[in-house]
């Protein structure tokens, strides 16, 4: 505890460090899986293979990737850029999955009766397709944020500086607080991010809060909802979402 | 006035489900396409806006080919209505009836103004202006998606089975209120429905289609119930069945319209003869 109440300023350094880590490559992944995904819902055959591919490259581990980009990328071996472009591309790997899933499920009838008004097929995707497929892109993105933030202490491995540099060197100095301090504040911080993405889903989908059914029913409905994504689920997710490191 | 010349439409998966269609659809009637499911009325009516091409034949608007028109324009001048509505669920009621506008480039309070017009026209509150399509029930959603289709004020009007999904005390209100804004705007109007009773309380002109596309019949509703061209017509319209054979019986005093069964469909009116005007 003492060490934790001394060290405060430095944990909430590496929660910045670690934070600006995780949302490059969740920004990333969203800004390629997007357009991939979209490819990979429109063109039939297309998408057996762009999916097998980005469920390939999930499969690679997450250390083994980091130490194989510096000689791929040229980049020096312990540059956070590995570390980034590592969870850029599992991001991609998660997300791109998703994004044709959301596209798949918006209402084939709702997309004919904008042709049928007069739509361009540009301005279709941008006003009807895409905001009909937020809800499944939020949902994916919060499992890809999730899992970011916690691969990211994956890097602390090669010398990257962020949360997980408290576990390791707390683990060779022999400090207990400062492990527990590391897992700790890996877990707020996912679980933050998956409460701001949730939150920011919800803004850019105000229709989808209403429901044909009444009110009371609504009312409960989200109130179970809700229940069912604060506690834990963003922590276990922190802890399995690491499954490919 | 729209013309269909030796229409044929074959799917990639090989299904003809339009073979070969001459048809003339005049200009300020309702037409109305009736045939059981999977008789290509949809994929007739989708040839109208260009959703679909035919694989051969001309499909012409007042002469004009539709082949030749850019079909983004050309659907932004026809009235659209689906089944179920088809509306965006992520817009207000008033802004689905006035997309069609917007993409017109139509200034937005003009546009506003002309679909609270429109909510009036299809007799909807107003109240319901700012509500999401799913906060609507079914009828209602009906009346949207009919208010979209007359936003730009469009010479034509296509609607595939818009009355299909709600219950027939809704349907029988939508169906009268459909005659009303006919009545008053005199629209070319294709209807389609597998509802034999719907097709001929509605259409000035019925055209039954046969399964695999082609036209059994086509007239007045009063010319196919007197001459069924076949037995495949007449099994359609209930004529073969005694169906539609209805008699006058006395009773009480009254003379009173029965069916087959003998069960009172009506009172004959005493004072009138005979009249043929059905509207
Ligand atoms: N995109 C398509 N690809 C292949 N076949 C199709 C396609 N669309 C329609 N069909 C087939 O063409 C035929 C006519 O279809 P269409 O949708 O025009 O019928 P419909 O008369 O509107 O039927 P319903 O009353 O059920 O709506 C059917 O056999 C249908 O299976
Ligand atoms: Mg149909």
């Amino acid at each position: 505890m003492t060490w934790i109440l001394a060290n405060l300023g430095l944990i909430g350094d590496l929660m910045l460090v670690h934070l600006r880590l995780s949302l490059i490559p969740v920004v990333v992944s969203i800004l390629v899986a997007v357009p991939l995904g979209r490819l990979a819902h429109r063109v039939g055959w297309l998408r057996g293979g762009v999916l097998s591919v980005v469920g390939l490259l999930y499969t690679i581990p997450s250390l083994a990737l980091i130490t194989l980009l510096p000689p791929l990328l040229g980049t020096p071996v312990l540059s956070d850029v590995n570390v980034l472009v590592a969870l850029g591309l599992y991001g991609v790997a998660l997300l791109t999955r998703s994004v044709a899933d959301a596209f798949d499920a918006v209402d084939a009838d709702v997309v004919r009766s904008a042709m049928a008004v007069g739509y361009t097929p540009l301005r279709r995707f941008w006003t009807v397709e895409l905001p009909l497929a937020v809800p499944v892109i939020v949902a994916g993105t919060r499992v890809v944020a999730v899992s970011t933030v916690s691969l990211v202490t994956v890097g602390a491995l090669v010398g990257s500086r962020n949360l997980g540099s408290l576990f390791t060197d707390g683990l060779q100095r022999g400090i207990v607080p400062e492990i527990v301090a590391g897992i700790v504040a890996t877990v707020v911080l996912a679980l933050v991010l998956d409460l701001v993405i949730a939150a920011v889903g919800r803004a850019l989908t105000p229709w989808a809060r209403v429901s044909g059914t009444s009110g009371a029913a609504r009312r409960a409905s989200r109130r179970r909802a809700h229940r069912a994504e604060v506690p834990g689920t963003a922590a276990e997710d922190a802890v399995t979402g690491g499954g490919a490191a | 006035m729209i013309e269909f010349e030796g229409v044929r439409k074959t799917y990639p998966d090989g299904t003809t489900a339009v073979d070969g269609i001459d048809l003339t659809i005049p200009a300020r009637e309702i037409t109305v396409l009736v045939g059981s499911s999977g008789c290509g009325k949809t994929t007739l009516l989708r040839m109208v806006n260009r959703m679909i091409d035919p694989t051969a034949g001309t499909v012409s608007i007042d002469g004009e080919d539709v082949g030749s028109l850019d079909p983004v324009r050309l659907r932004r001048r026809i009235g659209y209505v689906m089944q179920n509505g088809g509306l965006l669920p992520h817009r207000s009621v008033l802004d689905n009836i006035t997309t069609v506008l917007r993409l017109n480039r139509v200034p937005r309070a003009q546009a506003r103004a002309r679909g609270l017009e429109l909510m009036d026209t299809v007799s909807l509150d107003r109240g319901l202006a700012s509500r999401y399509p799913a906060q609507l029930s079914g009828g209602q959603q009906q009346r949207v998606g009919v208010a979209r289709g007359l936003a730009s004020d469009p010479n034509i009007l296509l609607m595939d089975e818009p009355f299909g999904a709600v219950d027939p005390i809704v349907r029988a209100e939508l169906q009268r209120e459909l005659l009303r804004v006919h009545r008053e705007l005199a629209k070319t109007i294709v209807f389609v429905t597998h509802d034999i009773d719907e097709a001929f309380l509605l259409g000035d002109r019925v055209v039954i289609l046969r399964t695999g596309g082609v036209i059994a019949q086509q007239g007045t509703p009063a010319e196919i119930l007197a001459h069924p061209a076949d037995d495949f017509v007449a099994g359609f319209i209930g004529a073969d069945s005694g169906q539609r054979r209805l008699r006058v019986v006395e009773r009480d005093g009254a003379r009173i319209v029965v069916d087959r069964h003998d069960r009172p469909v009506g009172l004959l009116d005493a004072d009138t003869p005979a009249h043929s005007d059905r509207r």
